[in-house]
């Protein structure tokens, strides 16, 4: 791939990045408040805050060329100003790490350096550092997280709903092995500062993991941790085992932490959090009771099926209630297959932790997203969250990928 | 004589137009439930899909074009670069080729003529056609 960076400067007309009024109104907990800071801008995947307070956001779908845009407020009134864009791929992921700026597109890696200079980057410095992962379309978004020892761990999501013979075809059989577990279903770890790096550089940390869109690292204890989408289809595959209710609260969506050589379990099972079971899927002759995948681990929390849980961010800041603190953030981008049921999620949760397990039940942190009380169709749901980003203050940055809304939760004494 | 012919000729013409109407209609509603069982997850109550991964079935080429091309995509799965009005799809469709004839006919009925969608009915021999074509 030839690549080449483009820089912008432009009026308005992307998005917008003056004071927001909100279509919406976002519920949080008391003592909180939240404010628009940027609104129009598309496809927002995942977001990145610099120590600075420049805002990175990366898009789905370009916008003038472009895929990735940064804001900023220059005169620090609290209204975001400024606008740069650059990098002409679309795509997921995106963080910053010890001066740089890390942004994925479907297949590969990318790092800039983070400056001083006027535009606090560096984009011309570019430089690929992974690349040739599969990009098979299904799952194919490729979220990243970055450790403290130099390195970054990239989520390479099955291109496939349960591994069968034929994807997604009713009673096609499930492949034992499933080969996709060679290059894909798994969490690939790489070097930072290496360039060019494909499978044979990197490791494959974890697997059995359908298709990870949420992962950060947890500075507490040092590990990664990852919300996982389950399996599609249990009621319309399978209404012998499963009925309309329970296949759309099943299978769980989950938060895992992960070491490295972990398994978690896909495609043979996934997780029930009815029964706090490995429950074997039909196709791999599963009947809703049968369990399977000894060898797997078992999630940390499992959530309500097909919320779909699009970003984790575990919470270190000190703006927050003590509560907080070392607790996971999820935003869940909201259902489509509990369908013909009305849909669920569009919210951030919060979950609390110490050294790095749960010690109470999870909440709705922020609501409101969709605009409305009950989301039939999905199309009706005017945001769904997608990405988090704390800010260095401890401000909580909440993304949209539908109509391109940052939000920023602020605790007030 | 003639009065009599022109007027049978009248009621017979009247009754073909009445029963193409009723057999369009009733193909509808047939179609809207094999649209509930076998399409409604992925591309919702409305046609309106699901974003970056099942296409909408509204404002589309794809259903309100080509008949062949729609029958086809139904009997066969799609598993292509997707693009609609600027956002790609990246979900696999699965082959429907275990549907009858007639459910294929009912379903893109449906499917033509809801969410917006004025475009004309599919008959049973039309699919039989193309099935006949794919092998």
């Amino acid at each position: 791939m030839k690549l080449t960076t483009l820089i912008f400067v432009f009026s308005a007309t992307l998005g917008s990045c003056m004071a927001q009024q909100s279509d919406v109104s976002i519920k949080t907990p008391d003592g909180f408040t939240t404010t628009t800071v940027a609104a129009n801008f598309g496809r927002v995947r995942h977001i990145a805050m610099n120590s600075n307070g420049d805002l990175y956001m990366k898009l789905e779908r370009l916008s003038k060329g472009c895929g990735i845009v940064r804001l900023r407020d220059t005169n620090k009134d609290g209204v975001m100003d400024d606008t740069l864009s650059f990098g002409n791929y679309v795509g997921t992921g995106i963080a910053i790490k010890n001066g740089y700026l890390y942004a994925s597109n479907n297949s590969s890696v990318f790092r800039y350096p983070l400056n001083n200079s006027k535009l606090g980057i560096d984009t011309a410095g570019v430089q690929r550092i992974v690349t040739g992962l599969w990009d098979k379309r299904q799952h194919n978004s490729k979220s990243i997280a970055l450790d403290n020892a130099g390195n970054i761990y990239v989520n390479i999501g099955a291109p496939s709903n349960v591994c069968q013979e034929q994807d997604r075809q009713r009673k096609s059989k499930g492949r034992t092995p499933c080969p996709i577990l060679d290059s894909a279903g798994g969490i690939w770890q790489f070097k930072v500062d290496k360039l060019n790096q494909s499978y044979a550089d990197g490791i494959r940390y974890a697997t059995g993991i359908r298709n990870c869109v949420g992962l950060d690292w947890n500075n507490e204890v040092n590990e990664l941790f990852v919300t996982v989408h389950g399996r599609d289809e249990l009621y319309q595959s399978y209404p012998e085992y499963y009925d309309q209710k329970s296949g759309a609260e099943l299978p769980s969506e989950t938060m895992y932490m992960v070491k490295k050589g972990d398994d978690c379990g896909w495609p043979y099972v996934h997780w029930d959090h009815l029964q706090n079971k490995k429950i074997l899927n039909p196709e791999f002759g599963g009947d809703r009771v049968k369990t399977g995948a000894d060898n797997a681990i078992s999630p940390l929390v499992g959530f309500p099926g097909h919320l779909a849980p699009n970003a984790l961010l575990i919470y270190s800041g000190n703006q927050f209630p003590a509560k907080y603190k070392n607790g996971a953030f999820i935003a869940f981008h909201g259902s489509w297959n509990r369908s013909p049921e009305p849909q669920e999620g569009f919210y951030v949760v919060f979950v609390p932790m110490k050294n790095g397990k749960p010690t109470g039940k999870w909440e709705v942190f922020a609501n409101g997203f969709a605009g409305m009380e009950t989301v039939v169709n999905l199309s009706a749901a005017k945001h769904r969250p997608c990405g988090l980003a704390q800010g260095a203050d401890g401000s909580l940055y909440v993304s949209d990928d539908s109509k391109g809304y940052v939000w920023k939760i602020s605790y007030k004494n | 004589m003639k009065k009599m012919i022109i007027s049978v000729i009248l009621v017979a013409g009247i009754a073909a137009i009445l029963q193409s109407q009723s057999t369009s209609t009733s193909s509808k509603a047939r179609g809207k439930e094999v649209y509930a069982r076998y399409c409604l997850t992925c591309h919702q109550a409305d046609g309106g899909g699901v974003p970056r991964m099942n296409p909408p079935l509204t404002q589309t080429e794809y259903v309100n074009g080509n008949k062949q091309r729609l029958i086809g995509i139904v009997l066969n799965g799609m598993n292509i670069p997707l693009e609609i009005n600027g956002d790609s799809y990246e979900n696999p469709m699965a082959s429907h080729a275990f549907l009858k004839d007639q459910q294929i006919a009912d379903v893109l009925t449906y499917v033509r003529s809801s969410f917006g969608n004025k475009s004309t009915a599919i008959t049973a021999e039309e699919v039989k056609a193309v099935r006949a074509k794919n092998k």
